[in-house]
């Protein structure tokens, strides 16, 4: 009984239930219907690594121009400047606005930046079948997963500035396309963390100890 | 056999299933993950938190949540007004994806949980059940309201030294919307749901 997986007793686990069915005639790469809840039923979740490579890329791609591309115009006393993310940061350190800079930017540049690195870290593990601190790695992930809404903040200080600054020549802001870009960083960041199969790194950590 | 079995979500160790007191948290043996938790009065809670939580919702949605004065003129906003403007800035995609976050996952969250736990107080199972559970489970990471709220943090301070800004009625009903949510979260317990469902099911 001690450290069997359930893939090696043939056991599914459902992701909506957690309930375990025998699957001793599904193919690894097929699935079938939880008898529970009649979720979508498979041992790890349908190429994992492909899928999480394929948005993994998408996103660092994305990152160039929600980075480059400014966010957000403000109109104020006369004056128009547009704001990149970096720009708007640099903006409110000057203004000494030390807690709200902070905020912005460990929501908007580090964690996109971390997430993306961390799971191109954990495929590259999975794929050469590392056994190295499996639990670290899975705790990673656990991080990963968890942290990745933050960075929407950046997104909602923008809808709101746009709702509330709407006085003509006196005081506007505009959204501008980098908030596109950004926005899509990172809900492709999230459609990522989701697809990666943490199982995955245990597998490998089996293979090598067995 | 598998009755009494339990695989981790995170590292697919096969585990016998707890007995908790309640209130107490299963970890995963191999790598530490939240296994299985069990929580008091999980069926009656869940359902109190969700039904406060969604009453103030609906307040936080009827109400202005935050106004801005810039010399003389007054300028109110609502939780919806940002997701008209970005579209009204020809950004579709963002407005979308801020309406979705915001507000309809949130929504669809609070009803959701109420639809299953209502009939489940009274053990009766209605319509279509086991997919509104599984819904549940698929948007729960995309009802965001707890991060708009820091957002809101955020634009108050930017916004202070350059008008002043009164925070409405709103604004305080969704703060409490998302305290019941994260209560009613909390206090849920899976394993018995699971089981009540069932059992109504038979």
């Amino acid at each position: 009984m001690n450290n069997l997986s359930a893939i090696k007793a043939s056991l599914a686990s459902c992701h909506f239930c957690c309930q375990l069915s025998k699957s001793e005639n599904l193919p690894a790469k097929q699935y079938s219907a939880c008898p529970r809840c009649g979720g979508t039923l498979h041992f790890r979740k349908p190429n994992s690594i492909s899928r999480t490579w394929a948005l993994i890329l998408a996103a660092s791609i994305l990152y160039i121009p929600a980075n480059i591309l400014p966010v957000m115009r403000v109109t104020w006393k006369g004056g128009s400047d547009s704001d990149t993310i970096l720009s708007g940061i640099m903006g409110l350190m000057e203004e000494g606005m030390w807690l709200i800079a902070l905020i912005i930017f460990v929501a908007s540049i580090l964690i996109p930046m971390l997430k993306i690195i961390s799971l191109i870290f954990l495929l590259i593990s999975v794929q050469i079948k590392s056994s190295w601190c499996p639990k670290d790695r899975t705790m990673l992930y656990r991080v990963v997963e968890g942290v990745g809404r933050w960075s929407m903040i950046d997104i909602y200080v923008i809808s709101i500035m746009v709702a509330l600054v709407q006085l003509g020549a006196v005081a506007t802001v505009e959204p501008e396309l980098g908030a596109v870009f950004f926005a899509s960083v990172v809900v492709i960041t999230m459609f990522a963390s989701i697809s990666f199969d943490p199982r995955l790194i245990w597998d490998s950590f089996e293979e090598s100890n067995r | 056999m598998t009755e009494s079995l339990i695989a981790c979500d995170y590292c697919d160790l096969l585990q016998k299933i707890p007995s908790l007191e309640p209130n107490q948290t299963a970890k995963c043996a191999r790598c530490g993950s939240i296994l299985y938790r069990s929580k008091k009065d999980s069926l009656n809670r869940t359902l109190s938190f969700t039904l406060a939580g969604l009453i103030f919702f609906i307040l936080a949605n009827s109400f202005p949540l935050i106004s801005l004065d810039i010399q003389g003129r007054t300028q109110t906003s609502r939780l919806i007004t940002g997701c008209v403007d970005l579209y009204r800035h020809g950004m579709l995609s963002l407005a979308a994806l801020v309406f979705a976050t915001s507000i309809l996952m949130p929504f669809l969250k609070f009803i959701g949980t109420a639809y299953i736990f209502m009939p489940l107080k009274f053990s009766r199972l209605t319509w279509k059940t086991k997919p509104i559970f599984k819904i549940l489970k698929t948007i729960h990471p995309w009802g965001m309201i707890e991060i708009y709220l820091l957002g809101i943090f955020v634009a108050y301070v930017k916004l202070s030294d350059m008008a002043t800004i009164n925070i409405g009625i709103a604004a305080y009903a969704f703060i409490a919307s998302i305290l019941f949510m994260v209560a009613a979260d909390a206090s849920w317990d899976p394993y018995e749901t699971w089981n009540k469902l069932e059992k109504n099911h038979e």
